[in-house]
């Protein structure tokens, strides 16, 4: 099985359940949490898995995300052992996991060998927000559809018709609608603004699925998002919980996880 | 060494070879594709034209003398001329490109600025544009910054600005761009974004050079008209994002006659690890939204640079720099905080100019290059220096002592 199906046969499979995928940074808290995080996640019912690769300059992150990157950094982390650490991944865990970061620190270690790696431990997709898809489709694409990797484009409301088509057409898997105009952290109520971007994006019948994120802090955001999409990303209400527990967070992911999927109206 | 005119420099793309492009999240994309779309054409209109000339002239005070500075010829056995960006509004060349900048702003319809500052120049001088056509103006200063310019945050907040800290990572110049990053991508709609160097995504390197290219554009009427030369032997300026130096160079970039020299800030040295001369320690990279050379780790995280001098505190340099640098263009020279120091109080003493501890970078240059003697050599003076008082003082007995 190529990794995009896996994307792809669990957005199909979602049913009438919406999709929860979850993001936390690698390294954080402790530089060894990675792998635990993920199978706690995992364990507790989440549906996909967005491991952050941790940078000295994330420009579209709030200072939630911010700070963990600074501390996983701090800890140790790094391309190499985040890598070491994902070789036990598979098979242990049979849900989609994605790397999402940014462009620089893939750069630096060399883009073909940072696929090849991906291939190697079983990672599905890459969310690189900095990465203009112009620059993808010319130099990455067919690097990356060999590989079977997806790599996730993100749109937002003050992205054009044009360019949604366009970005539709380079994506695999899921394109990441992002909630608002806004960095990582914000928080809901939804508001009529985004009711009408997300009517538009259902409107345009795009090849793939899309999935929302950024500003999902709670069951009711994440409940009223996934009614126009296939599901939502959580990431600064998650590395919130594991802030609040940095030793115990095995107790609460379980809860964490239910509270988001009991409350969610099956679309 | 190859031949460059402004239309071999930059491709569509906003590609100085292969640096710069525009690498930025799709939050910040519909703006900057706009931008792209129009700066040009914006810039090539009468009326701002003649807007941005009258601007220049009757509220920053251009053009900007170009003084034969004897004594400090004298000392180097060259003839050296001071390109005054000092005198300019507001005490440096960052002006230039701030007055430039609002008035596109005004046409594009937005309403608010955001902007980064190092050593408050920028900031003040982005305070002083909003201030002057009534635009609301946000400034992200490191807090590490806001503490040793102290003046220059009085100055902003005395014209209406709002000044907020930068309080992540090493809470200097790179942390409040990406402060104002994140603050546009926040408010894309009513807000423009600044800029106050020649860095960042395709057209803020491009559009801040063309603005500032009126720098060298001066240098070329002056020398004609004051000293009969077609033109200098070589231009020096200071590089942190490299602003002042692209405007110095940018008319003499074809010239091949005209040696360019940038000096890059070496902190303690350039090997001490406590340093921000980007171009002689970098690997190519991205940061704030372009391919460039940046110091960073092996695995492609930044680090923190130092120099003495907030406006020179920068891990980064523009693209248009990078590829200079790789052409072999311009040559940049790693000038460290003492020599920088040195060349500071040695123009006050002999010139009775005290420049911006940024601006003595360049002056460090003078007693390391081997140019023939009576070389004629345009330094580009790109801020006075009452902002540095603070740190001058601090090594005000040392020199004194050595003088007397
Ligand atoms: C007086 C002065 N010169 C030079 C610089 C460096 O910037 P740039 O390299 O963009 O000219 C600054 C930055 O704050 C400055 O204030």
């Amino acid at each position: 099985m190529t990794a995009t199906n896996r994307i792809n046969i669990r957005i199909n499979q979602r049913g009438q359940n919406p999709l929860l995928s979850v993001f936390f940074t690698a390294g954080f808290p402790a530089l060894g949490d990675t792998l635990p995080i993920a199978e706690a996640l995992a364990a507790a019912g989440v549906d996909m898995l967005e491991i952050g690769m941790p940078y000295s300059d994330p420009i579209a992150d709030g200072p939630v995300i911010q700070h963990s990157s600074e501390v996983a950094l701090r800890n140790g982390m790094t391309m190499e052992l985040l890598f070491a650490q994902l070789a036990d991944l598979r098979p242990k865990i049979n849900i989609p996991v994605l790397l999402m970061g940014y462009y620089n620190p893939v750069f630096q270690y060399g883009l073909e060998r940072f696929v090849r790696q991906c291939q190697a431990v079983g990672i599905d997709g890459l969310i690189i927000p900095d990465l203009p898809p112009q620059v993808y489709e010319r130099h990455f694409a067919n690097l990356f559809e060999e590989a079977g990797l997806a790599n996730i484009f993100l749109i937002c409301p003050q992205t054009s018709d044009e360019r949604i088509r366009y970005i539709d057409s380079l994506s695999r898997g899921f394109i990441y609608a992002v909630s608002s105009a806004s960095i990582t952290g914000g928080s809901g109520p939804i508001t009529d603004t985004q009711t009408a971007y997300f009517e538009r994006l259902n409107g345009f019948k795009l090849r793939s699925p899309h999935v929302i994120g950024f500003g999902i802090s709670d069951a009711t955001f994440f409940q009223q998002a996934t009614k126009y999409a296939a599901g939502a990303i959580v990431g600064t209400a998650f590395i919130n919980l594991l802030n609040s527990h940095p030793q115990h967070y095995q107790d609460h992911i379980g809860s964490f996880v239910q509270s988001l999927k009991e409350q969610a109206i099956p679309n | 060494m190859s031949t460059l005119s402004e239309s071999t420099l930059i491709d569509a793309e906003g590609y100085y070879g292969t640096f710069g492009g525009a690498f930025v999240p799709e939050m910040l994309y519909a703006n900057i594709v706009e931008l792209q779309a129009c700066y040009l054409s914006i810039m090539a209109e009468p009326s701002f034209e003649a807007e941005l000339e009258i601007l220049l002239r009757d509220f920053v005070g251009r053009p900007t003398p170009l003084f034969e500075a004897k004594r400090l010829s004298a000392r180097h056995g060259y003839q050296v001329l001071l390109k005054r960006e000092d005198l300019c509004h507001t005490g440096a060349h960052k002006v230039n490109n701030t007055v430039g900048q609002i008035l596109l702003a005004k046409r594009l319809g937005k309403r608010k600025i955001v902007a980064e500052t190092g050593a408050g120049q920028h900031g003040v001088a982005t305070a002083t544009v909003c201030a002057l056509m009534g635009m609301d103006c946000i400034v992200y200063m490191g807090e590490v910054d806001m503490a040793r310019q102290q003046p220059n945050v009085d100055r902003m907040r005395m014209m209406g600005a709002k000044v907020v800290p930068a309080t992540s990572g090493s809470k200097t110049l790179k942390d409040a761009t990406n402060e104002a990053m994140r603050h546009w991508i926040n408010h894309p709609a009513d807000t423009h974004y600044i800029i106050g160097s020649a860095v960042g995504p395709h057209p803020y390197p491009d559009m801040v050079a063309r603005f500032q290219s009126i720098i060298s554009s001066e240098c070329q009427r002056q020398l004609i008209a004051q000293f009969g030369l077609e033109h200098p032997d070589a231009v020096l300026a200071c590089v942190g994002g490299g602003s002042n130096a692209a405007g110095a160079f940018y008319h003499y970039l074809s010239d091949e006659r005209v040696m360019l020299f940038g000096a890059e800030a070496a902190g303690l040295g350039v090997e001490t690890g406590h340093t921000a001369a980007t171009l002689n320690l970098g690997t190519n990279g991205v940061l704030h939204g372009a391919m460039s050379k940046i110091i960073q780790t092996a695995d492609g995280q930044v680090i923190e640079p130092y120099s003495i001098s907030a406006g020179l505190d920068y891990p980064g340099i523009g693209p248009m720099h990078a590829y200079l640098h790789e052409i072999e263009r311009v040559v940049y020279i790693p000038v460290t905080d003492q020599q920088a120091l040195d060349a500071g109080f040695e123009l006050s003493r002999l010139e009775g100019i005290i420049p911006a501890l940024e601006t003595a970078h360049a002056l460090a240059l003078l007693p390391t290059l081997d140019l023939p003697h009576g070389s004629t050599i345009i330094v580009c003076l790109s801020g006075r220096g009452d902002k540095d008082l603070m740190t001058y003082t601090k090594y005000l007995d040392q020199y004194t002592q050595s003088a007397n």
